[in-house]
């Protein structure tokens, strides 16, 4: 983006406060525009014809510093790039990282079939969704056209996951094209030997399209900067991900070269970045060693600037911890670590139903939350104001304390006399040196739950209803 | 208007601009024009025939648009760079293209504005320096993000194991590489550098908790002694982070640590920071400046320790809290690297280096429970693999972010953060890789 004020953007706009895009000021609107948070086609007016330089003006103002592409149709549309900072707290990192992960041709049918299931159907809840994985990346790997197609059309009849079509060979890639051509797949790769007919079916297809460039920047911004003239900027740069050793440590700093150059404005390689973990594969023989070796690589360049990847490891452990990481990362650093601090229903508790006391940290509540709710415990959830610190290190630091959930009881409105039959509060196993003092402050019976909410089913079982 | 051209024509066009008066230019079947004999061609003539070219090749181009091919661009670029495009003209009929790659030279700056190294310091002390440790370990000195191109990294980061003096709950994962030397710290301290490649160990005394086990300061100060004669690296001594006793537990290790160079862990401004600082420099330590998540706290907390402690530079780390990954690992990471930069930028009240719990991994239920609680879930997998990459993956993304010493807890996570750190750092010799047809790669 190349102004960083809203005054610099309210220049541009109407300025007659219509309140369309849902502002009450032209102002407020370019506010949002600064910070990304709203579009500039939300202002209608703007579309009027007598506006339109200056819509095509601020547009260009407003564009971020590294394009986006687009891959794949429809709802499953995947957005890559489109970055405009270094360090997410100085916004945030938009478009997450997209994770591919790996097929190949010479698999029995049966078995690609299974794993593209698997690919699509892994899932896990985190904070009210489900983390799930974005692609899948076929590779050809028997140099047989008609192979790799009938991989391709195996892969589009299982999933409408966008896909990668890999191979060096722009006849095999052709083939997997008339496959795939609806889809709006990423071609991988233009190399220097083959990019003028890989460029040509990047074009006569008008697809997304990879540069691959082992360690060669120079070539890497040749090959980027020949297609933009020859007519398409929906690229994706890949340095190389070298997977050990002194060819690692430059494949980090190829990242942070080509994404620092982006960001202080080189149009030229202002492109997304794809990594390939799976190299990780070509240097570890034990599939356990491979797979967190590649877990590393990915989250290495998930953090470092990594804006799409291909894997190979399918392993649980390899994906929880590639999917959280990611989610870290691309969580936006401006909305708010903590929930209001309040007395919480889940589900329709009665006078009889359990009190649980948490922390006010949003991860910590959303996590008690889940499962208390997915498993339908009807219940009180008391979020304590911590100052969003989590309940172990809130109970070292002194911010969850006997009259902290005192306090948070009085102020909620809720009496534990009246409104309870039992008179009973559930404080978090990791609270668990609290509980002299609570039952002092606040004269009510103090049980100790599990230390992970993960357990509170099985522990209501054994604990609740209290002994009289 | 016809989308094929054939040779005769373009002939025909070429002889209509007088082109036989041009010596020395012949076209070829293949419809390459070949230009000899420029080095004997005197100036005048050479600068009517580059005139009579430049206007063969403007009838080219439009040649070339007719047929479809953008050749503005192709000019545009082309005496952007300063260069002469190529003779060669693509062959009719083929793709649209340029057919050579345009050349390019990748450039870019290295950052101006870090121009405040980050503070060395040294844990542990030899003989000669009135310690009794083999070696010592020096953390900090960067003068860019780490691993960055930037400027060198001065050291490597280090590995600190956890001991406890008593057995604490763990999980499954880390307690089965214990269960020997649970009830024996001294023991304990030497199979963690013995056997799993610590470079130094940490002692938490957290039995002096009065709500665990209340042990005296002096019987956990035997503890220290008894870790110091086990092991020949350097230490860090932890209290049980009861914020009454810490102060009164650390003074006593402190002391009988004297002129160990040990890192004292931690001052807070949860507790008598005052007391723990002054042991410090009394007896020739370092002191741990924890805060929680909060860079305006690790600010007045360093400031304190060195206006009214007077704690020298040279004796400080900061400890700015570690979240797990999946649990306010987003809030650490950024909080650190908001940190490094500070300091990097000139902030001289964050120019520390710094250390984190990596341990705290072990908390996220990913990496110990057996299996999901939630049934909507992917099976989780074995949680004997989940655990050791759950504390790697935390302490990596804190080493981007500028951490310097990590304290854990499971050999394998120690072994392979150690790897990817020393990697990065530009350490680790390996046998050069081919990647170039990583696609057809059998993996």
């Amino acid at each position: 983006m190349k102004i960083n004020s809203p005054l610099e953007a309210y220049k541009y706009l109407p300025g007659t406060n219509c309140a369309v895009c849902g502002e009450q000021t032209c102002m407020a609107f370019a506010a949002h525009l600064i910070d990304r948070s709203k579009k500039l086609s939300d202002c209608t007016p703007m579309l009027e014809d007598k506006f339109r330089k200056k819509l095509d003006q601020l547009q260009g103002l407003l564009a971020p510093e590294i394009r986006q592409v687009e891959i794949g149709v429809g709802e499953k549309t995947l957005k890559i790039g489109g970055d405009d900072v270094l360090y997410r707290h100085k916004l945030t990192f938009f478009n997450q990282t997209v994770l591919a992960y790996d097929v190949w041709d010479t698999m029995e049918e049966k078995d690609l079939v299974e794993r593209v299931e698997k690919i699509r159907d892994f899932k896990k809840f985190y904070v009210g969704n489900f983390l799930t994985v974005d692609m899948v990346a076929v590779r050809c790997t028997s140099d047989d056209p008609k192979r790799f197609a009938s991989a391709v059309k195996k892969v589009i009849e299982t999933t409408d996951m966008p896909i990668v079509l890999c191979s060096f060979n722009p006849e095999m890639l052709k083939a997997g094209l008339e496959v795939a051509k609806d889809r709006n797949p990423l071609l991988y790769a233009a190399n220097k030997d083959n990019w003028q007919e890989v460029a040509a079916l990047a074009l006569e297809y008008d697809v997304p399209v990879t540069l691959f460039a082992p360690n060669d920047l120079d070539l890497l911004k040749s090959l980027a900067k020949t297609f933009a003239e020859m007519g398409t900027e929906k690229l994706v740069l890949d340095p190389g991900t070298f997977p050990s050793g002194k060819q690692l440590k430059q494949t980090f700093n190829n990242f942070i070269k080509v994404r620092r150059a982006g960001i202080d404005g080189d149009r030229e390689i202002a492109y997304p970045l794809m990594a390939v973990p799976l190299t990780a594969w070509m240097v570890h023989d034990d599939p356990v060693s491979a797979s967190y070796w590649e877990t590393v690589i990915a989250s290495v360049f998930t953090i470092k600037y990594g804006d799409i990847m291909i894997l190979h490891s399918i392993e649980p452990y390899a994906m929880l911890p590639e999917l959280h990481i990611r989610d870290t990362i691309y969580t936006d650093p401006r909305k708010p670590v903590t929930v209001d601090p309040a007395m919480y229903k889940i589900g329709s508790p009665t006078k009889d139903s359990p009190v649980f006391v948490t922390t006010n940290f949003a991860l910590t509540y959303y996590t008690v939350e889940s499962d208390i709710s997915s498993n339908k415990i009807d219940c009180y959830l008391w979020a304590i104001d911590t100052d969003g610190i989590g309940v172990e290190a809130a109970v070292a630091g002194g911010q969850l304390t006997a009259a902290k959930i005192k306090k948070g009881i009085e102020s909620s409105g809720f009496s534990m006399k009246d409104d309870t039959s039992h008179n009973t509060i559930i404080l978090p196993g990791l609270a668990a040196r609290l509980q002299g003092d609570v039952e002092d402050e606040t004269g009510s019976r103090v049980l100790i739950g599990p230390a992970d909410s993960g357990r509170i089913p099985g522990w209501l079982e054994k604990n609740w209803p209290p002994k009289k | 208007m016809t989308q094929k051209m054939k040779l005769t024509q373009l002939t025909e066009m070429l002889q209509e601009l007088n082109i036989e008066s041009l010596e020395g230019v012949t076209i070829e079947g293949d419809i390459e024009l070949n230009i000899t004999g420029g080095g004997g061609l005197n100036p005048a003539l050479a600068y009517a025939l580059g005139s009579e070219i430049s206007q063969i090749s403007l009838h080219m181009a439009n040649i070339g648009r007719m047929l479809g091919f953008p050749a503005e661009q192709l000019f545009a670029s082309a005496f952007g760079m300063g260069a002469m495009p190529e003779t060669q003209v693509p062959a009719l009929g083929a793709a649209p293209g340029i057919q050579e790659l345009l050349a390019s030279k990748f450039e870019v700056s290295k950052m101006e504005n870090w121009n405040n190294p980050i503070q060395e310091v040294t844990l542990g002390a030899t003989s000669a320096d009135g310690g009794s440790r083999k070696n010592t370990v020096t953390i900090g000195g960067e003068n860019a993000l780490p691993y960055y191109f930037d400027a060198a990294m001065p050291h490597r980061n280090y590995v600190t194991m956890d001991v406890f003096d008593m057995p604490i709950g763990m999980a499954k994962a880390v307690k089965s590489n214990y269960e020997d030397v649970i009830n024996d710290p001294a023991e304990w301290a030497k199979k963690v550098v013995r056997d799993f490649n610590a470079d130094m160990v940490t002692i938490h005394l957290i039995s002096t908790d009065p709500l665990i086990k209340d042990t005296s300061a002096r019987d956990a100060a035997k503890v220290v002694e008894d870790v110091l004669q086990a092991v020949k690296v350097p230490i860090v001594i932890g209290g049980s982070g009861n914020p009454e006793k810490d102060p009164e537990v650390l003074e006593k290790a402190a002391e009988v640590a004297a002129g160990e160079r040990v890192l004292l862990a931690s001052a807070s401004l949860n507790l008598d920071y005052e007391r723990i600082a002054k042991a410090a420099v009394e007896h020739g330590h370092v002191v741990l400046s924890w805060t929680q998540l909060e860079i305006n706290a690790q600010k007045e907390l360093n400031r304190k320790l060195m206006k009214q402690c007077k704690v020298p530079r040279d004796s400080i780390v900061m400890d700015p809290t570690t979240a797990a990954l999946g649990y306010g690992l987003d809030y650490a990471y950024t909080n650190m690297e908001r940190i490094r930069l500070a300091g990097l930028m000139g902030d001289n009240e964050l120019t520390f280096p710094m250390s984190s719990g990596t341990t705290n991994a072990w908390g996220a239920r990913e990496s110990w429970m057996v299996s999901s609680p939630l049934k909507q879930d992917s099976d989780w997998g074995p949680r004997e693999y989940r655990g050791p990459i759950w504390e790697i993956v935390t302490g990596l993304a804190l080493s981007l972010a500028g951490n310097d010493m990590f304290m854990m807890m499971h050999p394998t996570s120690v072994q392979v953060l150690k790897e990817i750190t020393q990697t990065l750092y530009g350490s680790i010799e390996t046998e050069e890789l081919d990647i170039s047809n990583w696609v057809g790669a059998e993996v």
